[in-house]
């Protein structure tokens, strides 16, 4: 479409202004004609004609143009008319006089370009972050409530769905996290290997690796992976039946939806996760015996020698004891991110983003807690 | 806009449709002309939706062809294909809006995509089809998810009608609006159409919506359409389109056809 359709002529007759518009006025043309009809100067208080005759084509972009035309120039006190306007324009002339008392929307631009805005916007997001706490909080409430009321009457525990969370949450995850352990005990006993044989205490990266990966490595590996696999899952189911209203039906129908959607999700994933983290420990200690026999020569009899030596017997405790608290950290954030969703897509995407990431951030704040506690009872 | 009645604007040739083992149009023949308003009528998975979506390049027929402005939909280059895309306009079921943008910035999308306009010019152009489609003034700063269906579904409309398009393709455009709201909707459509010379293809079950709007009306019956006015389809011996047209709800329809001379004095919704 050629632009050089559309023509806007000024020319003077006795007493009055003439603008002949003529051409194709559409929005194909409307920006060369918007900037043009912005540029025009006339002087005030005059008496001014739109002669509309020449144009041939028109949609709402070139009726707009010129009646926005007509309106600012009246606004600076001239008199306007229009001319000549064929009949068959005459509907949507009118049609676009009516939308165009509309004023244009101003669209939400961030305010925080200013510093007045910046703080605001602390302010705002320190204040969410309280009311967030909170909100968890009671969500936290509504789950020990329905635990404890669900633990008085076992029967109301939904086997079936618990077993497929558990198939789901820990059955289907043993390959993705069985292979990171691995990969896990690979690169600690590499680097241990290279900064112990300094002191030619090679030996000791069996005791680095058991350590490590049972008191700390193994459960948290396991519940970082799992926050990122089934904490998402839990937030985008929940948040899905959300924005389908499917919660709102199971409360008509005098289901609650805390004991069908969240128990089943938090027994399923407590029960899992020590046996995922008892899978991450095995293949990540077998990952490092793999490294220590390649690099260092370490058999697997000097290894296993050694590990029992370095191990107390509560040291693989101290790591299990970690996984159904972690556990429960992931359930509870995944399905109160679902519950918070808004009857959007966009916002179950925001939320299981949140999800994943308050998981893992509370899971580590929890691991670093444990590991205060551990030292003060000295273990 | 040249409008000449008559000339077939959308052209569909022997259309087959098939999903699995179900075959949903077998052979199907369709013209919809310049400056009409056609209906779509048929049963529950009787493949209106389908027809539509196919029209407009959404799904791909087994077999048939498809004209739209004389160019063969299923065949033509990506090029060719924006520049259709400038000429329709479509509305989904619910509206179908981007939640993420607010009723403006959803009308500016395929200003924005098609044409390299001023900003201002931009949002003075979204005003007005904030107006056209009856919307309160406030309504362009508004998300999605702030407005009620009726309002989601003008705010749809007012994206399909961005680009000032020949044809509009309506998707249900009534279905689960009151009845106050599907007639307001009714005649927002019948102005649209004179004002801006549009022409309409509009699936829908509503009856009312058909006997105020529509030239003529396509049943989809038997995998194939049966077209013609209300008139001639009032006397078809086909079972499904007797029983569509005579059954308590039809007969109410005709009777409120009847009255709409009355009705009319109460048309006058568009805030002047």
């Amino acid at each position: 479409m050629a632009s050089v359709a559309a023509t806007f002529v000024e020319s003077e007759e006795p007493g009055s202004f003439v603008f002949a518009a003529a051409g194709q006025w559409l929005v194909t043309t409307a920006a060369e004609l918007d900037r043009r009809l912005r540029a025009i100067h006339i002087p005030r208080d005059k008496k001014i004609t739109l002669d509309l005759a020449g144009i041939e084509r028109l949609d709402t972009a070139g009726a707009w143009l010129l009646l926005r035309t007509e309106h600012e120039l009246a606004a600076q006190g001239n008199i306007v008319e229009f001319r000549n306007l064929r009949a068959n324009f005459a509907p949507l002339f009118d049609q676009v006089r009516v939308g165009g008392m509309v004023v244009p929307a101003r669209h939400p631009r961030p305010a925080h370009h200013t510093l007045a805005g910046f703080l605001e916007r602390i302010g705002r997001i320190s204040l969410g972050l309280v009311t967030r706490a909170f909100s968890l909080l009671s969500f936290f409430g509504v789950i020990c409530v329905t635990v404890g009321r669900v633990l008085f009457h076992p029967r109301r525990v939904r086997a079936t769905p618990l077993v497929a969370q558990m198939e789901q949450t820990g059955v289907n995850a043993v390959p993705i996290v069985g292979l990171l352990s691995f990969l896990i005990g690979i690169v600690l006993a590499y680097q241990g290997a290279d900064q112990l044989r300094r002191f030619g205490a090679e030996i000791y990266t069996v005791n680095l690796l058991g350590v490590g990966i049972l008191r700390e490595l193994g459960v948290l590996m396991a519940a970082i992976i799992i926050a990122g696999r089934s904490g998402s899952a839990f937030t985008a189911q929940i948040g899905t039946m959300r924005v389908n209203e499917e919660i709102d039906a199971m409360r008509t129908i005098g289901l609650d939806p805390v004991e069908v959607l969240v128990i089943p999700r938090l027994f399923g994933l407590m029960l899992t996760l020590p046996m995922l983290t008892l899978c991450a420990n095995l293949l990540g200690i077998l990952g490092g015996a793999v490294m220590a026999w390649v690099t260092l020569g370490i058999t697997p009899q000097q290894f296993t020698q050694q590990l029992q030596s370095a191990l107390y017997p509560w040291t693989f405790w101290l790591g299990l004891i970690k996984a159904p608290f972690f556990a429960f950290i992931i359930a509870l954030i995944g399905c109160y991110e679902g519950f918070q969703v808004a009857r959007s897509a966009e916002s179950v995407g925001r939320q299981t983003t949140l999800s994943v990431v308050e998981a893992i951030f509370l899971v580590i704040v929890a691991d670093a807690a444990f590991s205060i506690v551990f030292s003060y009872l000295k273990i | 806009m040249s409008n000449q009645p008559g000339e077939p604007i959308i052209r569909v040739r022997g259309l087959v449709n098939r999903f699995g083992p179900e075959t949903v149009h077998e052979h199907l023949d369709l013209d919809v002309m310049r400056g009409e308003v056609l209906g779509i009528v048929g049963g529950s998975g009787s493949g209106k939706s389908v027809l539509l979506r196919t029209i407009v390049g959404l799904n791909r027929p087994v077999a048939g062809e498809v004209e739209v402005f004389g160019s063969d939909v299923l065949a033509i280059s990506d090029v060719q294909r924006r520049e259709l895309e400038k000429r329709w306009g479509v509305l989904f079921q619910d509206g179908a809006l981007f939640s993420s943008l607010t009723v403006a910035q959803n009308i500016e999308v395929p200003i924005k995509e098609h044409f390299n306009l001023p900003l201002r010019l931009m949002d003075e152009l979204s005003a007005i089809k904030v107006g056209l489609v009856g919307l309160p003034k406030d309504a362009g700063e508004k998300y999605p998810a702030q407005l009620s269906g009726g309002m989601r579904k003008r705010a749809g409309l007012a994206r399909a009608l961005a680009l000032d398009p020949e044809v509009v393709f309506l998707d249900e455009p009534t279905s689960g609006l009151d009845p106050i709201a599907a007639g307001a909707f009714d005649e927002l459509i019948r102005d649209l159409k004179a004002s801006l010379g549009l022409t309409v293809f509009m699936v829908s079950h509503d009856l009312d919506s058909l006997f105020a709007i529509c030239d003529r009306v396509a049943v989809l019956v038997d995998k194939k359409v049966r077209v013609g006015t209300l008139e001639q389809l009032l006397k078809d011996n086909h079972p499904w389109i007797h029983s569509y047209f005579h059954g308590p709800r039809g007969r109410a329809a005709q009777n409120s056809k009847a009255a709409a001379a009355t009705k009319e004095k109460y048309g006058a919704w568009l805030p002047v």
